[in-house]
C-alpha cells in the first residue's frame, strides 16, 4: 500500500493529452445513431396523421387541408416514435421522417416550426 | 415466470398481529402502497425474505378511508402511509411520526383517491 | 444539558444536489435526531398511466429517473411482458441485461465521484467522471442517447446492435478495467478517504433487515440479497456472485460499489461471449390483464413496479416503488448520534436520487 495511492493516476495525467475538449474552437463530432432531432422531407409526407396520433407528447400536429406539418421542438422528446410509425417509412426507411444525430439549436422561446407541402404551395420551401 | 407471488387477503382487524408474523419471521418490509378501485381502496404490503415474495392485501371503503398503523411494527412503514395519507386521504391512528399532510406538497390533497381514476380510459 | 438546535439541511444544498430536506436537531455538534421531508417536486406520474395507453406509458417509465432510465423502462416492460404472458426473444434479453449493466457502471461511477466531491477530493472526482465519459459515449453509440436510452419496449427492444459493436464494447471495457482498477484503489486504500468513512455511519445487519433497507446499502449490512439473482432477462444464465461486505459503515457501502463495477464488466463479457442471435422483439396484441409486482434491481438497489390492468388499454394502477424510499428509513437512522460534518457523507452513501423517488 503506498502512501499515496493517487500518485499513479495523477504522473499518468500529466503527459496525457487532455480529457476534455477546447470547445467552441473544438466541437464533439457527432455520433452515428444519435437521437438529436426530427427531420422531414415533406415531400413525401402523405398527411396520414399517424406520427402526430403515436407522439406522446403531441408535439406535431399534422393538417391534412393545408397540407402542413408542424412540429414543436421543445415539446419533442426525441422518442423517435413518429418515425417507427410513419407509413411512408415503412416502405423505405428515412423517406419521410429521419432522426438527425444533430441537436436543435437552443433557444430560449417556444416556437412551431411549420413545414408546408407542395402543390398547394408549389415553393416547397420550409418556413422554418 | 420471474417468480411466484402469493397473495393473501386480510382484514383491518388482523393486519397488526399479521404485520407481526411477518416480522417475527424474517421479512423484510419491501413496500405498501394503496389502488384506488371500482369498489374501494385496496391496500398491498409487500414483504420479502432472501427473494421469496409475500403480499398481504386489504381491501377498505374509499370514503373517509382509514387502517391502522403498522409503524410500531416496521418502522420504515412510516414513509408509505405517510404518503398514502397525502395521496388518498387515508387516515393511519397510531402513526409514529406524523407529518399532518405535509410530506408530499401536492397542489391538491388526496387526488390518487378520485374515482375517475379506475373508469379507464379517458373521454376527453 | 447543552442546548439543542434544528439545523436545516437541504433541499438546497451544495454536496447534495437533491431536493431532500433534513431537519436535523443537534446538541452541540452532535445529531440527535433527523426528520427528512421530501415532496418538494413529486410529479404525479403514476397518475399519468390513466392518460397514456401502456405501449406508450414505457416513455414515461423511463423519466422517472435520469440515472437508472434504462432499467426503469425495462422494469415497466417485464411487469407488462409477465402479465401478457409474452415471449420474449433471448437476444432481446441479452441486449437488456448489457444495457442494464453499462446504467450501473455509469450509476456507480457518477456515485464515486460525488463521493468524492463530498469529502472535498476534487481531482478524484474529475477522474471517475472521465470514466464516466467513455462509457456514455458507448452508450449514446448503441442506444441514441446518454441519459434516456429509449430502447426498451413492451415485448423486446427497439434497437439491435451489431456484433461487431458488442466486441468492441467489451474490448473499450477491458481498457477500461485497469483504470477503474487505479481509480478506485483511492477509495479502498486512502488514508484520508478512510478516516471519513471507516466507521461512521453504522447499519447492522438486524437493523438494515428491519428499516427494509436495498441494494448496496442492504449488501454492506451482510446481507446477501439481490434482485438479479431472480433471474430476469439473462441473468438466469449468467455467473455472478453477490457482493457484500460485513462493516455496515460508509466505507462498507462504497467498497460494495465498487466490487459491484468490476462485476458489472464480467456480467457483460459473459453476456457478449455467449449472445444469441436472432430477433430483438415480439408482436404485442391485445391488452394486458393481471398484475404482477416486477421487482429489478438497480444500482441504487431493488425498484418495485406495482402494475395492475383490467383488460384495457390503460392500466388501473401503476406503481413504483423505487430504491431511495426505502433507503430513507435507514439514512435516518444512521443520523441518529452522528456528527453534524459527517452529514453530507452519510446522506450520500444511500446514493440518494430523490427525484425518482417522488415520480
Ligand atoms: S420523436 Fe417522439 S416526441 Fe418527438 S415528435 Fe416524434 S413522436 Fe413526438
Ligand atoms: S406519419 Fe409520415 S406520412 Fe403520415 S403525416 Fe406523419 S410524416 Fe406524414
Amino acid at each position: 500500500m503506498s502512501l499515496f495511492p493517487m500518485t499513479g493516476t495523477i504522473l499518468k495525467s500529466l503527459f496525457r493529452k487532455p480529457a476534455t475538449r477546447a470547445y467552441p474552437f473544438v466541437k464533439r463530432p457527432h455520433i452515428a445513431k444519435t437521437r438529436g432531432s426530427i427531420e422531414i422531407k415533406i415531400d413525401a409526407c402523405i398527411y396520414c396523421g399517424m406520427c402526430a396520433r403515436k407522439c406522446p407528447t403531441t408535439a406535431i400536429t399534422v393538417d391534412r387541408a393545408t397540407r402542413t406539418w408542424s412540429i414543436d421542438r421543445l415539446r419533442c422528446i426525441t422518442c423517435n416514435g413518429c418515425v417507427d410509425v410513419c407509413p411512408v417509412n415503412k416502405k423505405a426507411p428515412g423517406s419521410c421522417l429521419a432522426m438527425r444525430e444533430s441537436y436543435t439549436t437552443p433557444t430560449g422561446t417556444r416556437e412551431t416550426e411549420h413545414h408546408q407541402g407542395p402543390e398547394k404551395a408549389p415553393a416547397a420551401a420550409p418556413k422554418a | 415466470m420471474i417468480e411466484a407471488q402469493p397473495t393473501t387477503n386480510i382484514t383491518p382487524d388482523t393486519l397488526v398481529p399479521e404485520t407481526q408474523k411477518m416480522k417475527a419471521n424474517g421479512y423484510r418490509l419491501v413496500q405498501m402502497c394503496a389502488s384506488r378501485l371500482p369498489e374501494g381502496l385496496e391496500v398491498n404490503y409487500t414483504f420479502d425474505k432472501d427473494c421469496a415474495f409475500a403480499n398481504l392485501r386489504i381491501l377498505i371503503a374509499a370514503e373517509s378511508p382509514s387502517l391502522p398503523s403498522v409503524s410500531g411494527v416496521y418502522w420504515a412503514a412510516l414513509l408509505y402511509e405517510n404518503e398514502m395519507h397525502d395521496l388518498y386521504g387515508i387516515q393511519f391512528p397510531g402513526l409514529v411520526l406524523d407529518f399532518k399532510g405535509n410530506f408530499y406538497k401536492v397542489a391538491k390533497k388526496h387526488a390518487f383517491n378520485e374515482a375517475a381514476s379506475c373508469t379507464a380510459p379517458a373521454k376527453s | 444539558m447543552a442546548n439543542r438546535t434544528i439545523i436545516p439541511f437541504g433541499p438546497q444544498h451544495p454536496v447534495l444536489p437533491e431536493p431532500i430536506h433534513l431537519d436535523l436537531v443537534v446538541e452541540d455538534e452532535r445529531v440527535i435526531e433527523a426528520i427528512p421531508s421530501i415532496g418538494f417536486i413529486h410529479r404525479g406520474l403514476e397518475k399519468l398511466v390513466e392518460k397514456k395507453d401502456f405501449i406508450d406509458f414505457t416513455y414515461v417509465a423511463e423519466r422517472i429517473c435520469g440515472i437508472c432510465s434504462f432499467i426503469h423502462g425495462q422494469t415497466y416492460c417485464q411487469g407488462i411482458e409477465e402479465i401478457m404472458q409474452l415471449q420474449v426473444p433471448d437476444r432481446a434479453k441479452a441486449l437488456r441485461t448489457i444495457w442494464g449493466e453499462m446504467s450501473r457502471l455509469h450509476s456507480h461511477l457518477l456515485w464515486l465521484g460525488l463521493m468524492a466531491d463530498a469529502f472535498g477530493f476534487e481531482s478524484l472526482f474529475m477522474h471517475c467522471w472521465r470514466l464516466r465519459e467513455t462509457l456514455l459515449d458507448e452508450i449514446e453509440a448503441t442506444t441514441g442517447g446518454r441519459v434516456i436510452f429509449g430502447s426498451c419496449k413492451v415485448g423486446g427492444t427497439r434497437r439491435d446492435v451489431t456484433d461487431a459493436k458488442l466486441a468492441e464494447i467489451v474490448r473499450i471495457l477491458d481498457g477500461m478495467e485497469q483504470e477503474i482498477r487505479d481509480i478506485t484503489g483511492v477509495f479502498m486504500s486512502d488514508s484520508t478517504v478512510k478516516h471519513r468513512m471507516r466507521g461512521v455511519g453504522i447499519i447492522t445487519k438486524e437493523e438494515a433487515q428491519a428499516l427494509g433497507a436495498v441494494g448496496p446499502t442492504l449488501r454492506a449490512s451482510g446481507v446477501a440479497q439481490d434482485m438479479r439473482t431472480l433471474g430476469y432477462a439473462f441473468f438466469n444464465k449468467i455467473n455472478f456472485k453477490t457482493i457484500t461486505r460485513t462493516e455496515g459503515d460508509c466505507q462498507a457501502r462504497c467498497e460494495v460499489r465498487i466490487d459491484e463495477l468490476f462485476a458489472s464488466i464480467d456480467i457483460i463479457r459473459q453476456v457478449v461471449a455467449q449472445m444469441p442471435g436472432g430477433a430483438v422483439d415480439v408482436e404485442v396484441k391485445g391488452n394486458p390483464n393481471g398484475e404482477f409486482f416486477s421487482r429489478v434491481e438497480q444500482p441504487r438497489g431493488e425498484v418495485v413496479y406495482y402494475i395492475k390492468a383490467n383488460g384495457t388499454k390503460n392500466l388501473q394502477r401503476f406503481r413504483a416503488r423505487t430504491p431511495t424510499f426505502a433507503n430513507l428509513a435507514p439514512l435516518v437512522k444512521m443520523l441518529q448520534g452522528c456528527d453534524l460534518a459527517d452529514v453530507p457523507v452519510m446522506a450520500l452513501t444511500i446514493d440518494p436520487c430523490i427525484s425518482c423517488t417522488e415520480r
